[in-house]
């Protein structure tokens, strides 16, 4: 049974439409990637699911249940996080503060909530830095505290906005490693990536995006030869 | 400042009166205490919270009127406004809340600047009800030696602090300070910023509330100008937390003894009239300047300032 599933959302701005029409879905323990040229819509459709948009058209269920226009934190108690492409760290608290707050959502008392982040920088490898307050981490280290923070609310699903841009050759295989064990939890994962070997190596199956519309949808090996993805990416190829 | 330190000065307060004050030394020292209790609450709302309010005066207004009205129409005791500014302010809190929370930043400062005003322009109008411009009078003190509010303001000054800090340090803490520093992010996390936002208000409110109730029985008169004044009481209220330091458990009680010490220095230079604002202006010129995180949070700054030398922890 398909956990998340995106039905024919469609979400305007005024005359602009960013997203239109895209359906897939998703089922429960696979990686699936979203991907598409600059301002294809994909981070607009993750606030569509997270619940920060309201879709123009269309429902986006999950677990059978409608969560589209729901509130982004009702949407996350019902066990679907998220992080930011643009990393959002609670700026003067400290690493673990940070992870503390959202480990709250599950635990009851001070000391569950502690635990909890505890245990989840160690899992991300940010531990060592716990202390450290998140406004002079490394963007390496906060895309990862991103993803710690989402991981504290215990989620039965993520969805990563490029958590893996920005980084170097050494952060990259890191992040890669993070992603497989948590999927390796048997976390649903949706990701947006534009890094081409971090798509190839961890999704089972990719979503493309082009100018708001989904124009493929299937394997890595499928989407690597499909004329339409790299048209759109490498522009039409001129006939003979 | 260990764990014993709250206990040690409130102890060192309440021997005080022993000494043998003169009545304007409790004056001052009362004064002190009340500024504290609503620098206290402003803290948790905007320096925790982040939801910078310019219009606690509202609050403190409302505390003051609820004591005042219920002693002048309903002839009870002044100091029933306390237990009943704790309704009448979450109610406030409640319908402000609903109007100014949904704004960011410095909207809603300026939303709850307006609130201020509003309910400053009703008390001066609901003449059959407030008493409008002459304002409300109590017949008697109920002492006229200030032993006994003393004592009282420092006991609500003392439970604020305590039950500040224990809030600051919970769930709620962490969710407040989460919500400060990026709302949306703090909403992804699972946060209902609404809510939490609200419980701010409505606690923040609540404290600053029965300050002013025990203002109405301390100074024994009120009118709208006083206790809902922009700069006496709202802009100070956030001087008062500026200078002490935002965000930190002791900084609305080291900043109320500066503002309050300060405040009578000014007074007594001749012929200043309304120019003393112009005083508290340059000192918040200079705090947001070179001590952005008041004496508390830039005490080493501050010593170094003085050539104090602190030693190493």
């Amino acid at each position: 049974m398909s956990l998340l599933e995106v039905k024919n959302i469609s979400m305007h701005f005024g005359g602009l439409a960013a997203v239109s029409n895209a359906s897939f879905d998703i089922k429960k323990g696979e990686i699936l990637a979203l991907i598409g040229p600059n301002g294809a819509g994909k981070t607009t459709l993750f606030n569509v699911i997270n619940g920060f948009y309201n879709p123009t058209k269309g429902e986006v269920l999950y677990k059978g249940k409608r969560i589209s226009g729901l509130k982004p934190h009702k949407i996350c108690e019902r066990g679907l996080a998220r992080t930011f492409q643009i990393v959002k760290p609670l700026q003067r608290m400290s690493v673990l503060d940070n992870v503390i707050a959202s480990a709250f959502l599950r635990a009851n008392n001070k000391n569950d909530a502690t635990a909890i982040a505890e245990e989840t920088l160690r899992f991300t490898g940010l531990y060592e830095d716990r202390d450290v307050i998140s406004k002079g981490l490394p963007l390496g280290k906060r895309k990862r505290l991103e993803i710690a923070r989402a991981l504290a609310t215990q989620p039965d699903m993520l969805l990563l906005d490029e958590s893996c841009a920005g980084l170097n050759p050494s952060e990259l295989n890191q992040s890669i490693d993070i992603i497989k064990k948590i999927r390796d939890r048997g976390i649903t994962i949706l990701i947006i990536e534009h890094h081409m070997k971090v798509i190839m190596s961890i999704s089972d199956r990719i979503v493309v995006l082009s100018y708001g519309e989904k124009i493929a949808e299937g394997t890595p090996a499928e989407i690597s030869n499909n004329q339409l993805v790299i048209e759109a990416y490498l522009g039409e190829a001129h006939s003979a | 400042m260990n764990k014993y330190s709250p206990f040690l000065l409130l102890g060192l307060l309440a021997l005080l009166p022993f000494v043998g004050l003169s009545s304007y030394m409790m004056h001052i020292l009362i004064l002190f205490l009340m500024w504290s209790v609503i620098g206290i609450a402003w803290n948790l709302l905007s320096g925790y919270c982040g939801q910078v309010s310019f219009g606690h005066a509202a609050f403190f207004g409302i505390g003051a009127y609820t004591a005042g009205i219920f002693y002048a129409k309903v002839g009870i005791s002044a100091w029933w406004g306390m237990p009943l500014s704790i309704i009448a302010s979450t109610i406030a809190a409640l319908v402000i809340g609903y109007i100014c929370l949904r704004l960011r930043g410095p909207f809603f400062a300026l939303a709850t600047l307006a609130m201020g005003m509003i309910l400053k322009v009703i008390a001066e109008n609901l003449t059959d009800f407030t008493g409008g411009d002459i304002g409300i009078m109590l017949q008697q003190r109920t002492w006229v030696d200030k032993t006994g509010y003393y004592y009282i303001i420092l006991a609500i000054a003392a439970i604020s602090f305590f039950v500040v800090k224990k809030i600051v340090e919970s769930k709620l803490g962490y969710y407040f300070v989460a919500i400060r520093e990026d709302q949306d992010a703090a909403e992804s996390l699972g946060i209902n910023t609404t809510l939490y936002k609200t419980i701010a208000l409505c606690i923040s409110a609540v404290i600053t509330g029965i300050a002013g109730a025990f203002y109405m029985n301390y100074m024994g008169y009120i009118d709208p100008k006083v206790v809902f004044a922009l700069h006496d009481i709202s802009i100070i209220t956030i001087m008062v937390v500026m200078v002490g330091g935002v965000a930190t458990y002791w900084g609305p009680v080291v900043g109320s003894l500066i503002m309050v010490m300060l405040a009578e220095l000014i007074r007594s230079i001749p012929k200043l009239g309304e120019a003393h604002h112009t005083f508290f202006g340059v000192l918040l010129i200079l705090i947001i300047i070179f001590m952005p995180n008041g004496i508390v949070g830039d005490f080493r700054k501050f010593a170094k300032f003085f050539g104090v030398r602190r030693a190493q922890r």
